[in-house]
């Protein structure tokens, strides 16, 4: 603290000398001044450690403070010049440039008070270009004239950075200050003595001054001032310190304006966007805490016992070999969400189907059985068969014309299979998050598998939306979504040759009409197969969801057999129109469940199954990977005794050529053409002379009969 | 995707559920450094996956200081070893426009087309059917710049231009916010921009000619042709292409991470109007 005090002691000197009222004041103005400046210097002599300063006194400063005195009397200078020889105690100047400006401040200091020192003057100046800055001269001749301008508006300049900077030190400095009357320092301060030189730098000083006050005008839009700016945006590189500086220098002083204003819009902002954001947590944070709920010994047990919970990280585990996946973290929170839908409703089994991306928002699936006996009600359909009736009644009997009947009859509505057979084997729940409630989606009917087989759209992610499209789709996109994870289902779900068997109750001789077995079990001596032999040959895998008829429906269903019924009762009316039906058609068969995929159809020489050991590198602990090309997103993986079959994907089916929607129907022949409907076309002009002549011929010769008659009778009078 | 930030963008990337498995993973790393070294490369990305009947393509590119120059595009079936692939070409896309259908996996494969070639011999002109053999690296070739050109995107204020031409990564560019992220506008195809000399006097006079010097996603046809979706409430952004589905581009708002990865069949949908 050496030189901070040298100053001090050169200021507490100076006072006996000029001594009087004005001078302490202004000691005490400029002592302000100097604590708040010394503290820059202060640092500075920490960071320097120089030993005892140089003493050769350059005059020029303290005369150069002595002659543009006057001139001073620049921006807010209030005061009245007090004689500089208080010595060029910068107030602190602005942040940045303190470093430089306390050293050649110092220097200007030290070597003007303490001509002891044997350090050369330049020794500071060195030191001082050191710090790399080049306006090292100039700030020191700055600020010396910052000085003065502090000293005289006590600092009222540098505004709040001086205050803050130098808070911890005033005090410390006051201290000082009066502890040190007594010094030794040398009192060449002879700022009476204005040498020859001064009068070259006075002109720089000025430029320099006026060049510095530009610099501090205040923005009128901003309330910014350049120079504080700048020393702003030099403290953040060099405390940053990052590459190529120079090229992204104007984002750095982007930034630095930035960091003015972003206090106060802060808070504002960010409740509002991290709102979505903590929600889901909350909701995903319920899902890890509902494990809390009064867990006494037997729950656990019977958790554990009851098993309807698939390993879903096991799973994932094995697809992840595969290149498949969802990410750790988002899987163990589908487990958990599952784990959840197991809890709240009586499942007996229940697996993590899949995900079906959307525009909006995406779907997670689960495939579910229910217990025996639990099946929760549908919401029961309307009819369909009610509407013929409305079409037949729609007839008008007039007594003079009949107004022509159609023909047509609505094709009867194939109707839905039971829930737990075929397309409705299982129940699909789905949500969109993890966290967010699972809904259920409704059973699919034939018609939603026959049309959807129609149409191709993207699922919006949510369930409600309208499906709109040609052939109108029966529904909205709940029972598009359905629709396609049956498909999906009947097209992909393959296990490996003899993990399910029949079942060995069912005889033989039922397989006839009905009995295409659907019913299957597992096969407790399944003993696995080598990886190498489910990679190699597809013969090794087999279906085991049922095939989807053509109609819509994995069991054949008759309608003749309805309709005939009804055609009798309406026999009366339309015995003509029997004909019209076909009488017979043609039962549709499927392949029979565990069927294996070998058999599949390719789609135009494409292969429609690609199988892949998960790992050419390590073979021996690879697993099996089938991947569908018939529905890209289906992959079924099989390690020998486990397996597993994992959608992910937009949910539509490949095809190489366009995607080309039905054509109309031809228009409908209503009513049969006969002659009494049918326009005819009205006589030409010939026509209608023709026959225009042809009567009067006729009437013509009907009177020449007449006349030849009478003429005859005359005749006849004449001769007797 | 940055072949620095590989684990934490595939981990991004993951939800649309396609990713790499963890020895192909384990290869990358450690392959994509090497191709950086021999090269010579100033940033490498992971491009994708091409899934083909037999094998697949594990796509890379590597960019020089210019992100906009024409990058290099190498492919790899396991990984490890790679293989540079030849610029393409408008002859090569004219080439492989006829062929249909997926990727055997197989760079030597050729696909053949029949084509009616106007041959004139001594005065007469007739048809004759012409087998043209396609390869499928050329084929290769064609797709990946296809939908690089059609749907690699990246954000606004993630590269900048300089006045001397060469276009830089913008060190200082820390992720858009959140109200911003949910704009098709603040993402940029990464590209020569085509459309940019289209816009009206007054559009351009908003734009910052540093920073917009690109096409916006917002005047791609057909309109909805990206579907974008904030996953993990709003932590991430998360892009995808209709038009060329397996497209994923993920950003976290507001943080550096971003990036785009294709896996998928290397086919346009190009039902795409019907579907939307």
């Amino acid at each position: 603290m050496e030189d901070s005090t040298s100053p001090k002691r050169e200021k507490a000197n100076q006072d006996p000398r000029e001594a009087g009222q004005p001078w302490e004041e202004v000691t005490a103005a400029s002592s302000q001044g100097l604590e708040s400046g010394l503290s820059e210097p202060l640092e500075l002599e920490q960071g320097l450690e120089t030993g005892p300063q140089p003493r050769s006194p350059p005059q020029s400063p303290q005369s150069r403070a002595s002659i543009p005195l006057d001139d001073l009397t620049g921006p807010g200078a209030s005061y009245p010049p007090s004689p500089p020889q208080e010595a060029s105690y910068t107030p602190s100047p602005p942040a940045l440039a303190r470093q430089d400006l306390a050293v050649p401040w110092q220097s200007d200091k030290t070597t003007s008070v303490n001509p002891e020192a044997g350090t050369p003057h330049v020794h500071h100046l060195e030191q001082s270009s050191d710090k790399g800055e080049s306006t090292a001269s100039h700030t020191f001749q700055s600020e010396g004239s910052t000085f003065r301008q502090s000293q005289q508006t006590k600092h009222h300049l540098y505004g709040p950075e001086d205050v803050n900077y130098n808070n911890s030190k005033q005090k410390e400095l006051r201290f000082n200050i009066f502890q040190d009357e007594d010094s030794n320092s040398n009192y060449d301060l002879d700022y009476a003595e204005p040498g020859v030189s001064e009068l070259a730098p006075s002109m720089l000083e000025i430029t320099i001054q006026s060049a510095k006050a530009y610099l501090q005008k205040t923005s009128s839009k901003s309330g910014l001032n350049l120079y504080d700016h700048l020393s702003d945006m030099l403290a953040k590189v060099l405390d940053e310190r990052p590459e190529n500086a120079v090229d992204i220098i104007e984002s750095i002083s982007q930034d630095v304006k930035m960091r003015h204003f972003r206090k106060k819009l802060d808070t504002l902002q960010n409740e509002n966007e991290m709102l979505p954001t903590y929600e889901i947590a909350e909701k995903q944070r319920a899902l890890f805490l509902q494990g809390n709920l009064e867990g006494a010994d037997q729950e656990l047990e019977d958790e554990i016992a009851e098993n309807a919970l698939p390993n879903v990280m096991e799973s994932a585990f094995y697809f992840e070999q595969a290149g498949v996946g969802l990410g750790t973290d988002e899987t163990y929170r589908i487990f958990l969400a599952l784990k959840q839908l197991t809890d709240t409703h009586p499942i007996q089994r229940c697996r993590f189907w899949g995900k079906i991306l959307g525009l909006e928002m995406n779907y997670i699936v689960a495939e579910v059985e229910f217990r025996e006996g639990e099946d929760e009600e549908d919401v029961e359909e309307e009819d369909v068969t009610e509407e013929r009736d409305d079409a037949d009644s729609e007839a008008d009997e007039d007594d003079e014309d009949q107004l022509p009947r159609t023909f047509y009859k609505t094709p009867q509505a194939i109707p839905k299979e039971e829930n737990r057979t075929g397309a409705n084997k299982y129940v699909y729940f789905v949500c969109n998050e993890p966290g967010r409630p699972w809904v259920k989606l409704p059973s699919v009917t034939p018609a939603q598998i026959v049309t959807a087989r129609k149409i191709k759209k993207f699922f919006t992610g949510r369930l409600d939306a309208p499906i709109i499209s040609y052939p109108p789709f029966p529904g909205n996109e709940s029972n598009y979504l359905r629709a396609q994870i049956a498909r999906i289902s009947a097209g992909t779900h393959v296990s490996p040759l003899g993990f399910y068997q029949f079942g060995e109750e069912e005889g033989e001789e039922e397989e006839e009409v009905e009995g295409r077995r659907d019913s299957f079990e597992e096969n407790p001596d399944f003993e696995g197969t080598q990886v190498i032999d489910l990679v190699e040959s597809l013969s090794n895998w087999v279906h085991h969801v049922q095939h989807i008829l053509s109609q819509g429906r994995c069991n054949w269903f008759n309608p003749i057999q309805k309709s005939e019924e009804e055609e009798e009762e309406e026999d009366e009316e339309k015995e003509e129109e029997k004909g019209e039906e076909p009488d017979y058609t043609e039962q549709e068969v499927g392949p029979p469940l565990l069927t294996p995929i070998s058999e599949d159809l390719e789609i135009q020489n494409i292969p429609p199954w690609t199988t892949r050991l998960s790992s050419n590198l390590i073979p021996q602990y690879a697993v099996a990977v089938l991947r569908s090309n018939l529905w890209p997103g289906a992959y079924a993986f099989s390690n020998g005794k486990k397996f597993e079959n994992f959608y992910i994907g937009w949910g539509h089916k490949y095809s190489l050529d366009n995607y080309t929607p039905p054509a109309l129907p031809p228009v409908y022949q209503e009513y049969p053409s006969g002659a009494e409907i049918t326009e005819m076309d009205d006589p030409t002009v010939e026509e209608e002379q023709a026959f225009r002549a042809a009567q009067e011929a006729a009437v013509l010769s009907a009177e020449e009969n007449e006349e030849t008659e009478e003429d005859e009778e005359e005749d006849d009078y004449d001769q007797e | 995707m940055d072949a620095e930030s590989l684990l934490l963008s595939l981990e991004l990337a993951s939800g649309s559920g396609q990713g790499l498995s963890p020895d192909r993973r384990a290869s990358l790393l450690t392959s994509l450094l090497l191709v950086k070294r021999d090269y010579r490369y100033d940033r490498v990305l992971f491009w994708g996956r091409i899934l083909g009947l037999v094998a697949d393509y594990y796509i890379a590119q590597g960019l020089s200081e210019d992100q906009l120059a024409p990058r290099k595009t190498l492919y790899s079936l396991n990984c490890m070893e790679w293989s540079l692939l030849p610029p393409a070409t408008e002859e090569m896309m004219a080439q492989t426009s006829v062929v249909k259908g997926r990727f055997m996996g197989d760079p030597s494969h050729e696909y053949e087309h029949t084509e009616l070639q106007k041959i004139n011999e001594g005065g007469k002109v007739f048809e004759e059917e012409v087998v043209v053999q396609i390869k499928e690296e050329t084929r290769l070739v064609s797709i990946i710049d296809q939908i690089d050109k059609a749907v690699a995107i990246i954000p606004r204020g993630a590269l900048f231009k300089t006045p001397f031409g060469p276009i830089h990564v913008n060190r200082t560019f820390e992720g858009l916010s959140l109200s911003e992220a949910k704009k098709l506008s603040s993402y940029f195809h990464f590209r020569e921009p085509v459309q940019l000399k289209n816009k009206t006097l007054l559009e351009k006079a908003d734009l910052d000619p540093s920073l917009d010097f690109m096409d916006s996603l917002e005047h791609d046809i057909p309109k909805g042709s990206w579907s974008i979706q904030m996953e993990r409430g709003n932590a991430l952004v998360v892009l995808r292409s209709l038009l060329w589905p397996g497209l994923t581009f993920f950003h976290a708002p507001r943080t550096k991470n971003c990036g785009y990865i294709y896996v998928g069949t290397g086919e346009k949908n190009i039902d795409l109007p019907f579907m939307l």
